[in-house]
């Protein structure tokens, strides 16, 4: 069972459990973390599930596709290099410690 | 309700297990258009799975039983109609739709166009309009003071940004409000709803059929931008147009019901209004809340493709399945104070825009409408009151109002 820690933008950190095989967001929407809006549920349209992965981990993702790196040019919040979609990120045990972090907004 | 009766009988040419619970309510009737949350408390309470009397269907009213049925799209089928009639056995209304109607893979694919010409990508260039057109509406009413807030406010509003937004010609738009109420209405059982609406559709079907082509489209429109994908093969040019249908249908009129709700809800409820003047950011998540409270889209059918057990109830083969969005949305299980309009609440999960592979697709076009309306209005209006009869309008699926006569105050 996976475990992640969600960054929020005022530095506290929030470590949550998860299952193997949810998304990122789907652990995050079932453990009521702020800042995770996914108002889609996962249908890849809202980008209100938007993170910026922490950087030693940036690689360790597998890469996005062409429908996620369109999508992150109509989040809310500024697009960084490392940023992705919480919806798309399947969780195993590889993904074990995981760090991300909140964007101040997500509308 | 005492409509609920168990008994041993079975229903034999549909084999219903003796253990359902039958209920007689016709949630397609005026009492239930009229008063339906405690039918809907009855539809919850009588068990996770009932049968209708009235109309031979399955209904589900529960959050989690509503919320698994949406999420088994493979065993709980769309392409057989999403109404009442069930395709494999009645010739559709209308050519059935190629992405509400359909299940995977076809719906993917269809699916997949829409998803990228409706995206928050897609939405940002739009907003600074839709904003500067709403404050507009806002200022414009105030200075009126007393009007109806369904045909001035509801209708007007949407009207004044989406057909444009979906590139219309001018000519003709007066046929989108009863074409939207007609499909609507279709969904439902043959009620006189559904007999009289379809009866004057003609010219109603035939302005739709005609805007759908290409060269109906102004360039950079949502329409335009469907066929386009025709060109780049992701579609092929008949299905196009079929594409363009769907925003017809469904883009506008539960856009006006959605927007009713909300203005609705800022006028019974004043204490949420003043929160929302006090904080105008809570304008998307109050207008998300009004649909959750009022769910203006109401149900849904699905039609079951092999016999499955749902809830410890076994169903057959080919049943109809009747999704009460409108209950599971005010399920005292999964919601807390279910019956309180609260635009703080952090409404994820509501089923009032659906659930899995077939959640609405326009939902981020509505809710920037929401938003950007809701917004005005917190800025600049003080006070809402209803100053007149608040009247009801029937439709089989949609739930909303005829007539809302308000008067507002400047902040
Ligand atoms: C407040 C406004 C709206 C509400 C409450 C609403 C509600 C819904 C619901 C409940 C579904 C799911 C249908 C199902 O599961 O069978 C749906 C699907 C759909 N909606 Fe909306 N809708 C709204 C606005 C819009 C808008 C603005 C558009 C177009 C721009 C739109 C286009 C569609 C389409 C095409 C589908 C079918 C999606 C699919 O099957 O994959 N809707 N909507
Ligand atoms: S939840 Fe909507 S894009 Fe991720």
């Amino acid at each position: 069972m996976p475990s992640i820690t969600f960054v929020h933008p005022d530095g506290r950190a929030q470590r949550i459990d998860a299952s193997n095989g949810e998304s990122a967001m789907q652990a995050a929407t079932r453990q009521d973390v702020n800042g995770i809006l996914a108002e889609c549920g996962g249908s890849a349209m809202c980008a209100t599930c938007h993170v910026y992965v922490d950087e030693d981990w940036l690689a360790r993702l597998p890469a996005m596709g062409d429908d996620e790196d369109a999508l992150l040019d109509g989040a809310a919040a500024e697009r960084q290099a490392n940023s992705r979609l919480s919806c798309q990120i399947q969780l195993g045990a590889d993904l074990d410690g995981l760090v991300l972090r909140l964007p101040d907004r997500q509308t | 309700m005492s409509a609920t009766s168990r008994t041993d009988s079975v229903t034999p040419e549909h084999g219903v297990p003796a253990s359902v619970p039958h209920l007689g309510v016709d949630p397609f009737s005026t009492e239930f258009f009229e008063e339906p949350h405690p039918i809907h408390e009855a539809l919850r309470e009588a068990g996770p799975v009932v049968w209708l009397d009235k109309w031979g269907v399955y209904g589900v009213a529960r959050y989690a039983e509503v919320h698994a049925v949406l999420n088994d799209p493979m065993t709980f089928c769309s392409s057989r109609g999403v109404g009442l009639s069930d395709f494999a056995k009645e010739k559709a209304w209308r050519p059935q739709s190629i992405i509400l109607e359909a299940d995977p893979p076809a719906h993917t694919r269809t699916r997949t166009v829409l998803n990228q010409v409706l995206s928050a990508t897609a939405m940002k260039p739009l907003r600074s309009h839709f904003t500067a057109l709403a404050e507009a509406k806002a200022d414009e009413l105030l200075a009126r003071g007393s009007f109806d807030a369904i045909t001035d406010l509801a209708e007007a509003y949407p009207l004044s940004v989406f057909p444009d937004a979906l590139g219309l010609k001018q000519e003709g738009r007066e046929n989108l409000l009863p074409y939207a109420s007609l499909v609507f209405n279709a969904f439902g059982p043959p009620n006189q709803l559904r007999q009289d609406a379809i009866e004057r559709s003609a010219p109603h079907q035939a302005y739709v059929a005609e805007q759908c082509q290409r060269e109906n489209l102004a360039p950079g429109g949502f329409g335009a931008c469907i066929h386009a994908r025709a060109d780049a093969g992701d579609i092929t040019h008949e299905e196009a147009p079929l594409l363009v249908r769907s925003l017809l249908s469904a883009g506008l009129d539960t856009t006006v019901y959605g927007i009713g709700a909300a203005v609705y809800c800022l006028a019974r409820f004043p204490d949420q209004l003043a929160k929302l003047r006090s904080d105008p950011t809570l304008a998307r998540n109050a207008f998300e809340e009004a649909i959750r409270f009022e769910s203006p889209v109401q149900t849904f059918f699905r039609t079951t493709t092999r016999e499955v057990e749902l809830s410890g109830y076994r169903i057959g083969e080919g049943e109809k399945v009747l999704m009460f969005l409108g209950a599971a949305n005010r399920d005292p299980r999964r919601w807390e104070n279910p019956d309180s309009y609260d635009i703080t609440r952090r409404t994820t999960g509501h089923v009032g825009f659906g659930s899995g592979i077939h959640m609405c697709v326009g939902q981020l076009v509505a809710r920037l409408e929401g938003e950007v309306m809701l917004a005005a209005i917190a800025r600049k209006v003080g006070k809402i009151e209803i100053t007149g009869p608040v009247k009801r309008r029937y439709n089989n699926t949609l739930r909303g109002l005829e007539s809302l006569p308000i008067t507002i105050s400047p902040a």
